[in-house]
């Protein structure tokens, strides 16, 4: 078949970028094709690209080059271009290592693998995602899309911090970071190593060992003032075998699953639904127009602000440190609106 | 593309793209770009560089072959890039931790599946699948059995449904019909999005506030031509006509600027926060300032100030008078 360049208007050289696409390109089949490590010289006469320049210029190039092949992780070996004399290394890609094996996914596994991709296309891992999924659909798979059909979790990454903290736990890598405390606490620069990230309740969360408090810590990614920085080496350190992210997240933020109690409230008539349907009948006495229910929460410290949220239809009968807790929270709210409690 | 693209970048997308035509001879320009994301002038110009690629040499049949023609494209003459470049550390970081995140939530029925896919793709991405453990997703929520199956049907058959609903912000049930659209997981909870024949609209519904969910026997085919909902912003969306609010938010409750679609933010120079919002429910914002223990203050418009600060304390004088009732 006779070869007809594409037909573009004017003719034009290559922009810096495509030039370095193109030698890369280049690179990368010529090393995929030989069986034989290809020595420098080789390489040099392979490449259009390497042709021109002086040899110092092409030893620069190339440095560069395999550096950044490597980053991509292409796997480049560097090994004696003749086995018998290691006095000369040459440079190939083996084939096995660099190809994506055959993935045979039965359709049905095709259709949860493009819901995994899609639960991040408006989130930061977005493009990887979907470039994951081209590469395993390359050979063009059938997929049962009706067995997913219209069920999508998405997730979100609006946290800048996302991608910095996601590198340093991948790598290992220390972090520091300026972080505001909870309850309305100042600026704080803290030093971590980072074990894990997780998305808890729609946050993300960074878990990991607090260097300057020599403990364990939860931080949560929104209240990272700015990006966090590397603050060690890569592979610094290592994370304990037994490290459940969620658990000690649950038990930093979330209810002490350990101890229930049961908040006994007065809930006026056909409001505060959403507290209600988590509540039962209770049998302490109640005015006209309004109910007596019991909720049971799992600590205490989570159910006041939802019985804040619900205002005046909603009062706490017992026990007395949940009332208390409301009361104050409430009292916060009418001083920052320039009044005072009646 | 939208975006700058490094001369690495795109060699990676070009070494994933290689082998996805390859499979693909003749596909038409359109759906070509549209499937590997890119605009179609952008596929053009990645044919034209592959086409000056090619086995060292570089005699016309060394080259690799990429044509379009009369709309087709076709690519040949590859056979040292056909396989794809194995996983990136992030591309099997995408695919397991949400597939992993997939299998631990409750009511999806395709866990079988998912299993088998992770077990799958956990074998080929080798080094990558155990580093991805330190990434993880709580979707938490788990997602009501019943409800699922009840919805999977009408969405597979375009049935409506009947809701019986609590509207949080107004803490009330309501009764409504609505013409699913899709099931939504977002921020760890999970929503039905479909047209809401009582608003008239396209509403999301929080599935732990539906009370009670029947499938009728009556068509629920949406309305055509809805505009495509950006969920990446969080589940709320503005509208033209809503109240616009001015918050002062303390340090602690910054955050809150994170997760609610604020229009302007001003930062202060001891952390704390005023933003400027739009707001289509006041009984909405009230509760989200009850809520805050006073971190939260209402600056204008003026009525919801006093409304927001008469409300709370009503409710502490009730707890004060409640006290003499037993």
């Amino acid at each position: 078949m006779a070869k007809a360049r594409p037909q573009s208007s004017e003719p034009k050289g290559p922009s810096p970028a495509a030039a370095k696409t193109e030698r890369l390109l280049n690179l990368v089949i010529a090393l995929l094709a030989t069986r034989q490590p290809l020595s420098k010289a080789r390489i040099r006469e392979a490449v259009p690209d390497y042709r021109s320049g002086n040899d110092e210029a092409f030893e620069r190039m190339f440095e560069r080059d395999k550096d950044e092949l490597r980053a991509l992780g292409i796997p480049l070996r560097t090994e004696p271009v003749d086995p018998f004399f290691d006095d000369e290394l040459g440079y190939r890609i083996d084939e096995r290592e660099y190809a994506l094996p055959q993935i045979d996914l039965a359709p049905d596994e095709v259709a949860v693998v493009g819901l995994a991709a899609r639960a991040w296309s408006q989130a930061s891992l977005a493009g990887p995602a979907a470039q994951a999924l081209r590469k395993l659909d390359a050979a063009g798979l059938v997929r049962d899309e009706a067995s997913v059909a219209g069920i999508e979790p998405l997730l979100h990454t609006r946290e800048p911090a996302f991608e910095p903290v996601r590198d340093a736990v991948l790598s290992r890598t220390p972090i520091s970071f300026d972080y505001r405390g909870a309850g309305g606490a100042g600026l704080t620069t803290r030093r971590l190593e980072p074990w894990g990230l997780t998305s808890w309740h729609g946050r993300w969360y960074v878990t990991g060992h607090d260097l300057d408090r020599e403990a364990p810590r939860v931080f949560r990614l929104d209240r990272m003032v700015g990006l966090p920085r590397t603050s060690g080496r890569r592979g610094g350190f290592t994370v304990p075998a037994d490290h459940d992210p969620t658990a000690m997240i649950r038990r930093t933020y979330g209810d002490d699953a350990e101890t229930t109690t049961t908040v006994r409230l007065l809930v006026r008539e056909g409001a505060a639904s959403s507290l209600r349907r988590r509540a039962t009948p209770a049998d302490h006495p109640a005015p006209a127009g309004w109910d007596a229910l019991g909720l049971d929460v799992h600590g205490v410290t989570s159910v006041v602000p939802e019985i804040c949220a619900a205002g005046p239809d909603v009062r706490v009968v017992d026990p007395p440190e949940v009332r208390d807790a409301v009361v104050a929270a409430l009292t916060a709210v009418v001083r920052a609106h320039g009044g005072s409690p009646r | 593309m939208a975006t700058y693209e490094s001369a690495t970048s795109r060699l990676a997308r070009l070494l994933t793209m290689v082998p996805w035509l390859l499979n693909r001879q003749g596909i038409d320009l359109a759906s070509a770009a549209a499937e590997l994301g890119v605009s179609e002038a952008q596929v053009v110009d990645d044919l034209e560089l592959l086409f000056v690629c090619g086995l060292p040499g570089h005699y016309p049949d060394d080259l690799i072959d990429a044509r379009w023609e009369d709309g087709r494209v076709f690519v040949s003459n590859a056979d040292t890039i056909s396989r794809p470049l194995r996983l990136t550390r992030d591309e099997a970081l995408a695919l397991i931790v949400a597939l992993r995140a997939l299998a631990d939530t409750p009511g999806l029925t395709q866990h079988d599946a998912i299993d088998r896919a992770l077990a799958k793709l956990e074998a080929a991405a080798g080094e990558s699948a155990s580093t991805a453990a330190a990434v993880s997703v709580d979707l938490e929520q788990p997602l009501d059995p019943d409800l699922a199956a009840s919805l999977r049907d009408a969405l597979a058959r375009a049935r409506r449904v009947h809701l019986r609903y609590t509207v949080a912000s107004r803490d009330e049930t309501t009764e409504r019909d609505v013409d699913p659209i899709r099931v939504v997981g977002v921020d760890g909870r999970w929503y039905l999005e479909g047209w809401c024949h009582r608003a008239e609209g396209v509403r999301l519904f929080r599935l732990d506030r539906v009370e009670e969910l029947r499938v009728l026997d009556v068509d629920g085919t949406p309305p055509a031509d809805l505009p495509p909902r950006e969920l990446g912003a969080g589940v709320y969306r503005a509208a033209p006509e809503d109240l616009v609010v001015t918050l002062h938010l303390e340090p602690g409750s910054a955050w809150i600027a994170e997760t609610v679609p604020v229009e302007r933010v001003d930062r202060r120079d001891d952390g704390s926060l005023e933003v400027v919002l739009r707001v289509a429910d006041p009984a909405w914002l009230r509760r989200l300032v009850w809520r805050q223990a006073g971190q939260v203050r209402v600056l204008a418009p003026a009525e919801l100030v006093v409304g927001v600060g008469a409300g709370a304390a009503e409710a502490v004088a009730g707890h004060t008078q409640s006290g003499r009732l037993d």
